[in-house]
């Protein structure tokens, strides 16, 4: 403070003064940026990735939602999945042909496993068998549903720790 | 005046901003890096899974045989090689060769055992869906063990009679040796595979089932060779204990900064994730090829050679239920991205273990590193690596890290030596 008090006195280091503060709070703002930068790079999932269990197809025909039978869902370990599948006005469909496929964005590589819907649980449920992820990160599970006709496919994505 | 308090007191904000950021992002980064870490902890290695294709697994009698079989040289074309010529105990289960060396030379790197039976997978390709499966395929092949089954079963029934018939039930009357001659199997050797074909198909069933249970106690033997806890898992513990002495006694700085980068910048947790350090899945590293040998296309055949086994869950021979081989029902089988893809090694022991990859391509962990930093095309198939941009520092930093990631075996010793006899209750070698 008193230094700064001293360096108002005279006019001339009065302005050079401001120049430096300016530059400092530049270079300062521009490292923030990059800090932001590095951040979103580092966790260059979407931020805005929705989580969703239930969500309505792409063409909005159904609304499916999974269950996993292991949660949290654990790297590394074959498991099923309950998946439900309403048609626009919650009414079950028991009748559908269901594709089941995933992928890793970032990563070029999709499940380890074929995994398939086996069995017909009621309801609209349908087990899904085979399911596995073999690394943690962001992954997204597609299934294409065939019912009455008609075809939509829908995509969740998951976080795996 | 006013202008230059107000210029300070913004610096000083955005000074404070930044600190603070800084400061939070570290944080988030240790909680990250605490939970990753927690991952590949030795403490969180789960009880190790049932084998329902193989009844005696977890019997501790079959694990008495398996032992003895495991270092019988008798189980072989001339008496020169048993599993644990190249799975050697003293080197953690492997020889330290770039091809395994059995009657003549195998194509590919004897793989380590320790922790072997987490696996649902086995070989370099994943040809075998069981531990018994896999321990069957050397036993016939040419280069390995080069013996056949038929000649195996005279073995088991001369000496290992009583052992064999507790766990499995009466052996049938090979004395026979116009039915039952010395050696027979469909194995590459003309001679011994046309003697298997003259056999009737009732006495092939009948060897084929006692080679089946060699195999099985074989197995149960290896599902004891656990890895044992290393200085990172001491360093882990230290971590979530808030220790900060015994932290910094576990790891020098160089091997944290290793640990943090192999968490991290350079992705290998990706695929050596969980307690094993390995997600005992398949890859295409783009690791080269080997001159003069033939292109080894990794799992895409290994898809193939499973899914064909007459060993494999789904077949007769294995005692699960077909609900229970899911790994085989739902395998991935029709994807270009099989080519040339190999299993994920655990790092356990690691530093133990020169030289490298599926054949011993790389002498050393350095020449590994570089290799996963550059992330050259793969020779087929196509890499998932990319470069890595890592300093020479950050790769040495790295090797410091997996070179303390070596431990003893959390095994009894007793299992980590041959059997004082050859078999339990018989004659000593060469008598």
């Amino acid at each position: 403070m008193r230094s700064v008090m001293t360096a108002q006195t005279a006019p001339a280091p009065r302005s050079l003064f401001r120049w430096i503060v300016m530059g400092v709070v530049g270079m300062l703002l521009v490292l923030l940026v990059a800090f932001a930068a590095m951040l979103y790079r580092m966790n260059y999932v979407p931020a805005d990735l929705d989580l969703s269990t239930t969500l309505p197809t792409a063409q909005g025909l159904f609304h499916v939602h999974y269950t996993p039978n292991q949660e949290p869902i654990a790297i590394n370990k074959l498991h099923s999945w309950t998946i439900r599948v309403t048609d626009a006005n919650g009414e079950p469909i028991a009748d559908a042909v269901i594709g089941v496929d995933g992928d890793m964005p970032q990563h070029g590589h999709g499940l380890p496993t074929r995994p398939q819907v086996t069995r017909y649980l009621g309801n609209g449920e349908y087990l899904v068998e085979g399911m596995k992820f073999q690394m943690g990160g962001w992954w997204v599970v597609d299934f294409t549903i065939d019912a009455a006709g008609q075809h939509d496919t829908v995509r969740f994505n998951m976080l795996l720790k | 005046m006013r202008t230059k308090r107000l210029w300070l007191a913004a610096v000083a904000l955005v000074v404070l901003v930044a600190l603070g950021a800084l400061a939070w992002q570290r944080h988030q980064q240790r909680e990250r890096e605490l939970e990753l870490l927690r991952g590949l902890w030795i403490g969180n290695l789960p009880a190790l899974p049932s084998d329902p294709t193989n009844r005696v697994a977890d019997d501790e009698r079959a694990v008495a045989l398996g032992q003895h079989l495991f270092f019988d040289t008798r189980l072989s074309v001339d008496g020169s090689v048993a599993c644990a010529t190249c799975h050697v105990p003293a080197q953690g289960f492997q020889d330290g060769l770039p091809l395994g060396q059995g009657v003549g030379t195998t194509a590919r790197r004897t793989m380590p055992l320790a922790g072997v039976a987490y696996s649902p997978w086995f070989f370099w390709d994943g040809s075998k869906d069981s531990l018994w499966a896999q321990a069957l395929g050397p036993l016939e092949s040419v280069v390995e063990h080069g013996g056949t089954r038929m000649q195996y079963a005279h073995i088991i029934a001369q000496n290992y009679r009583a052992e064999y018939e507790a766990l499995f039930g009466l052996l049938p009357d090979l004395s026979d040796a116009t039915r039952f001659p010395p050696s027979a199997g469909p194995v590459d050797d003309a001679q011994a595979r046309a003697a298997w074909e003259a056999m009737r198909p009732e006495d092939r069933e009948a060897v084929t089932q006692i080679f089946v249970n060699i195999g099985k106690a074989i197995a149960a033997y290896e599902r004891k060779l656990q890895p044992g806890a290393s200085r990172f898992d001491t360093y882990v513990e230290a971590l979530m204990n808030g220790d900060r002495a015994g932290m910094r006694a576990a790891l020098t700085p160089t091997e944290q900064a290793g640990m943090r980068l192999f968490v991290g910048k350079a992705e290998c947790i990706n695929c050596h994730n969980g307690p094993l350090l390995t997600n005992n899945d398949f890859h295409n590293t783009g690791v080269p090829e080997v001159p003069g040998a033939s292109l080894d296309m990794g799992r895409a055949q290994g898809v193939r050679l499973v899914l064909e086994d007459a060993f494999n869950c789904l077949s007769d021979f294995s005692d699960a239920e077909p609900e229970e081989c899911g790994e085989l029902r739902f395998i991935k089988a029709d994807d270009h991205t099989l080519e040339r893809q190999f299993k994920v090694p655990s790092l356990r022991n690691v530093a133990e273990r020169a030289p490298y990859m599926h054949a011993g391509q790389f002498a050393s962990l350095a020449e590994v590193l570089q290799h996963y930093n550059r992330a050259p095309d793969a020779p087929h198939g196509h890499s998932e690596l990319r470069p890595l941009n890592l300093s020479q520092r950050e790769l040495a930093e790295l090797e410091a890290f997996l070179r303390s990631l070596s431990a003893p075996l959390n095994t009894p010793p007793e299992l980590l030596e041959a059997p004082a006899l050859p078999c339990l209750d018989c004659r000593p070698i060469g008598e």
